[in-house]
């Protein structure tokens, strides 16, 4: 299985509308859009608001803070890239402004992990941009 | 006085190939159902004036029908045709239009058609729907957060659907399996299910995990193969060759976006939307539905279409199904063909073939009672929902 310890993973590359938020994560921030109009946060980066339709927006930094959504663990080697990972622990972030992140829990088994449980930011860092990850916060 | 739409239209043909690791193109499965479907119909290629068009997966990854299958066909001045997608809720969707165009007088006799190949020769099942190789080596954008993440295909989100219902509602992995116990027992009695060896619930257990809390016993069997229905006015269906299946009922429910701040899309479907709409039409109640055909690429679907559709309250759909009463013998018979986990993943075409069977009372050894037929079609992470209430009784 060459291949499966060579590919690299798929990490994301920034395009026009993405490229503050990945800017940001190399300095340890998490930006969301938040609508000038309704206040309202969005993500992912998106150029209207999915509550108002408003295309007003600034970029505003995350407290960080979240609770776990929902959590399952990855069995299956879909990508090459993950096979020595397997099983690993994915999980979607509520964030404590509204948005949801698809992420992984660092710090604790899968089966450690809760629905509800109160989480925290962590970086992965990568050559151009910075993944966010979570750690428990109990 | 009825809905206007009620028992207007009905189900006149049904045609099926065989389903499984059948390597043929997706038109020259799309051709085979749609003849087969329109001389069980009783009716020639030249009776049929509206044609509507559903590929699965290889719509989005290459090799799906699309509107050149009119073409292929060789159907020449239609008064309908379309290439629909409302992903797994098109089948019941492309019935409710042939419906609404029957009532409209656009078009007398409609087929509505799906076929897929997903399966590769030699290839991996879900590598068809894990899209990973379809992957950039670097996505674009903040849409790479979740691949990154190693999010990959449905089981992914269907899995975390499940694990929040379980966390919220203490659902359990027994209440899951005897979902899929009940569903591989009517499979044993069905001649087109590919799975027809019985299954225990701790075989249900012992299968291997997919994506915790999924066991490939709670997912569905991706398939290649084509199912075609023909929807005809029901004042000429009842002359027709097959008994007439009326569409009494119909509804959608589409709450969108997934990972939208706010939604509860891991426990409320848009089933619950398409369930007014659907029962109010039919002038029916869950009380009143003598089987069920639900969409099922996932035990949990079942277990939460049953929730939102109001057989039980929120929460209660483990307790509702555990005690087997979707299998044969039980009070409310499901999927009574085996459906997606134990038969065939044909999209909204499981569900609707098998409500066709049943509603003409062709179900032989598994024919359910037969009144009023749910039937349910899913699709995206619980974000598309379309209903049809069936029934041999046009009134």
């Amino acid at each position: 299985m060459t291949e499966a310890t060579t590919a690299p993973k798929p990490i994301p590359e920034p395009d026009e509308t993405s490229e503050p938020f990945w800017k940001a994560t190399l300095e340890g921030k998490l930006l969301l859009m938040k609508c000038s109009d309704c206040g309202g946060f969005r993500l992912p980066s998106r150029q209207h608001c999915d509550r108002c339709l408003s295309a007003k927006f600034e970029w505003t930094p995350a407290s960080g803070r979240g609770t776990v959504r929902s959590f399952g663990r990855m069995h299956q080697v879909y990508h090459p890239a993950f096979a020595e990972e397997v099983p690993y622990t994915l999980a979607i972030v509520e964030l404590e402004e509204g948005p949801r992140l698809p992420t992984n829990i660092v710090d604790l088994d899968g089966r450690e992990v809760r629905v509800d449980m109160p989480v925290e930011l962590t970086w992965e860092r990568h050559e151009d941009v910075a993944l966010p990850k979570f750690r428990s916060r109990d | 006085m009825g809905h206007p739409l009620r028992g207007v239209a009905a189900i006149s043909g049904l045609g099926m190939t065989p389903m499984g690791r059948i390597y043929k193109s997706a038109n020259e499965l799309a051709a085979d159902a749609v003849r087969d479907a329109i001389a069980d119909a009783g009716l020639k290629k030249d009776d049929i004036d509206g044609l509507l068009i559903n590929p699965g997966i290889t719509g989005f990854t290459g090799g799906g029908i699309n509107l050149g299958l009119q073409n292929y066909l060789g159907m020449a001045d239609l008064r309908l045709l379309n290439h629909m997608n409302g992903a797994g809720s098109t089948a019941a969707q492309m019935v409710q239009y042939a419906t609404m165009a029957i009532n409209a007088g656009m078009a007398k006799h409609v087929v509505c058609v799906f076929a897929d190949t997903p399966l590769k020769d030699g290839s991996r099942t879900g590598a068809a729907y894990g899209g990973a190789n379809r992957l950039p080596p670097r996505p674009k954008g903040m849409a790479g957060l979740a691949p990154a993440a190693g999010f990959f295909g449905p089981n992914t989100q269907y899995a975390l659907a499940t694990s929040r219902h379980m966390a919220l509602y203490g659902t359990t992995h027994d209440q899951l399996g005897a979902i899929a116990v009940a569903q591989r027992q009517w499979a044993t009695q069905n001649p087109q299910a590919q799975m027809r060896e019985p299954i225990t619930l701790e075989d249900y257990h012992n299968s291997r995990w997919i994506v915790e809390p999924l066991h490939l016993l709670d997912c569905c069997l991706v398939s290649n193969g084509a199912i075609a229905v023909v929807v005809s006015p029901a004042d000429i269906a009842k002359d027709m060759a097959q008994p007439p299946v009326y569409i009494k009922g119909m509804g959608q429910g589409h709450p969108g976006d997934f990972s939208r701040a706010g939604s509860d899309w891991e426990t409320e479907t848009g089933a619950k939307i398409a369930a007014k709409t659907a029962f109010s039409m039919a002038g029916a109640g869950p009380d009143d539905i003598s089987s069920c055909q639900l969409y099922d690429c996932y035990t949990y679907t079942v277990l939460v279409t049953l929730e939102d559709y109001g057989f039980c309250k929120k929460g209660e759909g483990g307790p509702f199904v555990e005690d087997g009463k979707l299998g044969p013998g039980g009070s409310l018979p499901t999927n009574t063909g085996g459906g997606e986990l134990s038969a065939y993943y044909m999209w909204g075409m499981t569900p609707l073939s098998e409500a066709v069977i049943q509603g003409r009372g062709h179900g032989g050894e598994r024919q359910a009672k037969n009144d009023l037929i749910l039937c349910t079609g899913n699709g995206g992470s619980l974000s598309y929902h379309a209903a049809l209430i069936l029934s041999p009784h046009r009134n």
